[in-house]
């Protein structure tokens, strides 16, 4: 099927995304190391090159997430993009907004606020993009008048939410908030736990969709199972983050309703892909191998870090973890290990589907070994993540410059693992690239009506 | 209960807990309002980014100490000498000496929120911390 201009974007934005988490790889690589040796390329400081791996490796989230919507709708679902103008206009904005926050970066202008390091001025574009985004996205669906599948549900609870998080974010310029450091910790991570779980709405719904048209059956995203699961992540969303607050002198009723609330969304999409994979035809998990194989790798993920997610939301255990680097692990499982694998399954997905005759290029060697390396590094940076957040947290010294010496070798492994992790990624990047890159030159021009 | 309403309700829900947690839920009636000087030193605090590597209540970066008690765990003296010299792992930022008193009140006024890590707790035998050190 030929591929057209109103198609395209999706590609775009997917094809950003792949770059952005190939820079977001290597700005980690050097904060890891300037974590253990602080002279390391002293002129690019750690306040630095922490919010350039992070805003870049949160741009990948969301640019290949996006860039799966804008295609999976008009392409597979044969839904009229409501205006593709505005979500070419939507891909420009990120893109000249993403490139002042890293020119912010490299040029010492920060805002200072963690995850959102950037000046906040820069907020406005990606605010008013997102409004063009919403639009675009509930105008599209909205042709749709069978009843919703529940991916469309999660993509548009992500729209929404993450519109609502990222305004909650900025109540700290307004003085009743800054006036009380309580409060501002308290709304700022009320915001981030919200936002994390309002891209976790827009990936997961991608698992779903992918998972579903792998298998060929619309009927788990159309399950009571499947809107349990939605419904479950979205009471999770709204009032599970607290449990990042534990220690912040609040009402205890907040804590206590966070620590029940906990994190069973993980437990039921686990229980949706594991079942889905089981039902897999031999033949099928080969045509998408590569997709499959990514899947499968965020199945595993998800068991992993659902297991330390809930150590983590016992108050009594939190006492101890909070404020190391298990947070830290929690963080880095969720995002490239369940996440970041999810999304390289879309884009193997839409390769397989778009450029057959390559499909064997997205499961070739370098793909396989890719995988490996990444999943392999990615176990032994995470586990030496945990035994460092372990000795800080359950022996620490007497000072933090004696706590820091004890757990050095752990965190010499976590920044050596996460060379390893970046070349495994930028191995399966750099084909993903190359191969998105056949899907790009194919595009032609959309077909003019003829005259009536 | 179809979708809509089930959403619905959850949203209600999610209006009324924010407006808890923006007012009631934060309050910290203890605390003095921050000055204008605490407040620049809380500008400076954001402007050099000090979170990559600093914590309050053990959230930021961990590359460096958790700042919530520095003032009273170390004494303001110690707080400015490292604000003025830097460490091994600290750059000097070069900031004045009316920005270090700046940068110190702010430390004073977080110090006065609370303690972290608690000290004076009870674990109840469902995982829920008692925690005595909590000024509220």
């Amino acid at each position: 099927m030929t591929l057209h201009n109103d198609d395209a974007v999706g590609i775009r934005f997917i094809r950003l995304g792949l770059l952005a988490l190939a820079a977001g790889m290597f700005f980690g690589v050097i904060g890891g190391f300037q974590f253990l040796f602080p002279d390391f390329l002293r002129e690019l400081l750690f306040t630095k090159t922490r919010p350039l791996h992070v805003s870049l490796v949160v741009a990948w989230i969301f640019l290949t997430a996006i860039g799966g919507i804008y295609f999976y709708l008009p392409r597979q679902m044969g839904l009229k993009l409501s205006s593709v103008r505005a979500a070419s206009w939507h891909f420009w904005i990120f893109l000249v907004t993403g490139l002042a926050i890293l020119g912010a970066y490299l040029a010492g202008k920060f805002g200072g606020r963690e995850y959102f390091e950037y000046p906040a001025a820069l907020s406005v574009p990606i605010f008013l993009s997102w409004i063009m985004f919403g639009v675009n996205y509930f105008r599209t669906v909205l042709q749709d008048r069978k009843p919703w599948p529940v991916y469309y549900w999660m993509w548009g609870t992500g729209i929404i939410f993450f519109f609502i998080t990222f305004c909650e974010s900025y109540l700290w310029l307004i003085p009743h908030f800054r006036e009380s450091m309580v409060r501002e910790l308290m709304v700022q991570w009320k915001s981030y736990g919200a936002l994390t779980g309002s891209w976790n709405m827009l990936v997961y719904g991608t698992a779903l969709y992918v998972a579903t048209r792998i298998s060929g059956s619309d009927s788990a995203a159309r399950s009571k199972l499947a809107f349990s699961l939605y419904f479950l992540g979205l009471f999770n969303l709204m009032f599970g983050w607290a449990h990042h607050t534990y220690l912040v002198p609040s009402a205890t009723w907040i804590r206590t309703f966070a620590y029940l609330v906990s994190m069973t969304e993980l437990l039921i999409l686990g229980k949706i892909l594991w079942d889905w994979r089981g039902s897999l035809q031999e033949f099928q998990k080969n045509r998408h191998c590569s997709a499959y194989r990514f899947l499968f790798a965020a199945d595993i993920w998800i068991f992993v870090n659902l297991v330390l997610a809930l150590v983590i939301s016992v108050p009594a255990w939190n006492l101890y973890t909070h404020g190391t680097h298990i947070t830290v692990a929690h963080a880095m499982g969720s995002t490239i290990g369940i996440n970041t694998m999810i999304l390289l399954a879309s884009v193997f997905y839409i390769i397989r589907e778009e450029v057959p005759q390559l499909a064997q290029a997205g499961c070739s060697r370098q793909v396989t070994s890719g995988f490996w390396i990444a999943n392999v590094s990615l176990a032994l940076f995470f586990g030496a993540l945990v035994l460092a957040g372990i000795g800080k947290g359950f022996f620490p010294a007497s000072t933090f410059q004696e706590t820091m010496l004890n757990i050095r070798p752990f965190l010499l492994t976590f920044a050596v693992s996460g060379i390893g992790l970046m070349i495994g990624l930028w191995i399966v990047i750099w084909n993903a690239f190359q191969l998105t890159g056949h899907i790009s030159s194919a595009i032609q021009p959309a077909p003019i009506p003829e005259p009536a | 209960m179809n979708n809509r309403a089930v959403i619905t309700t959850f949203c209600a829900l999610f209006a009324v807990y924010s407006a808890h947690v923006y007012t009631g839920g934060t309050a910290a009636p203890h605390i003095e309002p921050m000055s204008e000087k605490g407040r620049h030193g809380q500008d400076l605090f954001q402007q050099h980014n000090c979170v990559a590597c600093h914590q309050f209540y053990g959230l930021g970066g961990y590359m460096g100490p958790d700042l919530t008690n520095v003032i009273s765990n170390r004494g303001p003296l110690v707080a400015r000498a490292f604000i003025a010299s830097g460490t091994a792992s600290m750059p000097n930022f070069g900031l004045n000496d009316e920005e270090i008193d700046a940068l110190v009140e702010f430390l004073t006024f977080v110090d006065k929120t609370g303690r972290y890590p608690a000290e004076d707790y009870d674990v109840k035998w469902f995982g829920v911390v008692a925690q005595a050190d909590d000024p509220r």
